[in-house]
């Protein structure tokens, strides 16, 4: 069995809308936790060399995820997930936006706006999710700040803005 | 002022029709009438989308005798995908790793 799933992208415009896509070789009741445990989304939220560290995680309706992404030098970069609400197993919506360490909003940060949907398929698992934005101009931000030097760049750019 | 459409590529391949006419055109190059039929909309809907296409730079027109022949512009269909490289990097680096957590969870 191939085990080489694609992540289709693509984008709403007028929508301003991401939609992710993608297949798991692990049932769905597997992919759930690692999407909902700290200890699990903690191994794999980040791209690396970037590490995701949880400090609070109540994955319920109406709950919080609190978490960091630490850089390769130390930096350390927050963001709030509010769990808007949840069908365990099925899917999940939640808002996220970059905040302090205590969970205070930033008002310069993009808002985004998370529809996961999770069904069972041959493969195992397919994931789709949607990421929609208040404005044109958040989306286009967010998809620029990519992997590594853009992730980084990006997050950088933050710093500068709460200064 | 009149509400001049944008007339960017990103906006044309926001639209579901423009994008199912787009992989029409893949795999060969195409007449406005065999473009239509494979629509439920009239002729004049499709010509209207394929003009968009055509504007923002995603499709060429050749003129063969007396017929119009559409075709997919593959060099501007690469600078769409190079936008969302950083965000499809991004994902698949971390799908990538959650495979790997996956394979890790016991029963």
């Amino acid at each position: 069995m191939i085990n080489l799933h694609e992540t289709k992208i693509s984008q709403d415009i007028p929508g301003k809308k991401l939609i992710v896509s993608r297949e798991f070789s692990a049932p769905v009741a597997k992919v759930w936790r690692a999407w909902t445990e700290s200890s699990l989304l903690d191994q794999w939220w980040a791209p690396k060399p970037w590490k995701a560290e949880t400090k609070s995680l109540d994955f319920v309706t109406g709950g919080l995820w609190l978490y960091c992404m630490v850089g390769p030098a130390g930096e350390r970069h927050w963001c709030r997930v509010d769990i808007i609400s949840v069908e365990p197993g099925k899917q999940f919506r939640s808002v996220a936006v970059f905040c302090d360490e205590e969970g205070t909003p930033t008002n310069a940060a993009p808002e985004m706006k998370w529809f996961a949907q999770f069904e069972p398929s041959e493969s195992g698992t397919k994931l789709i999710a949607e990421i929609s934005f208040n404005t044109e101009a958040e989306m286009n931000a967010i998809v620029q700040m990519g992997f590594k030097e853009g992730f980084t760049m990006g997050l950088g750019n933050l710093d500068a803005l709460l200064a | 002022m009149a509400n001049e459409p944008r007339r960017d590529v990103f906006q044309a391949i926001a639209d579901p029709t423009r994008r199912a006419i787009l992989l029409l055109l893949v795999s060969q190059g195409m007449t406005p009438n065999a473009l239509a039929e494979h629509f439920d909309c009239s002729r004049q809907a499709v010509s209207r989308h394929v003009n968009v296409l055509h504007e923002c730079g995603l499709v060429k027109q050749e003129q063969s005798g007396r017929e119009i022949h559409y075709y997919l512009n593959k060099h501007k269909m690469k600078e769409v995908d190079k936008w969302l490289k950083p965000f499809r990097k991004l994902w698949e680096s971390r799908f990538n790793q959650l495979d790997e957590v996956l394979k890790n969870i016991n029963d």
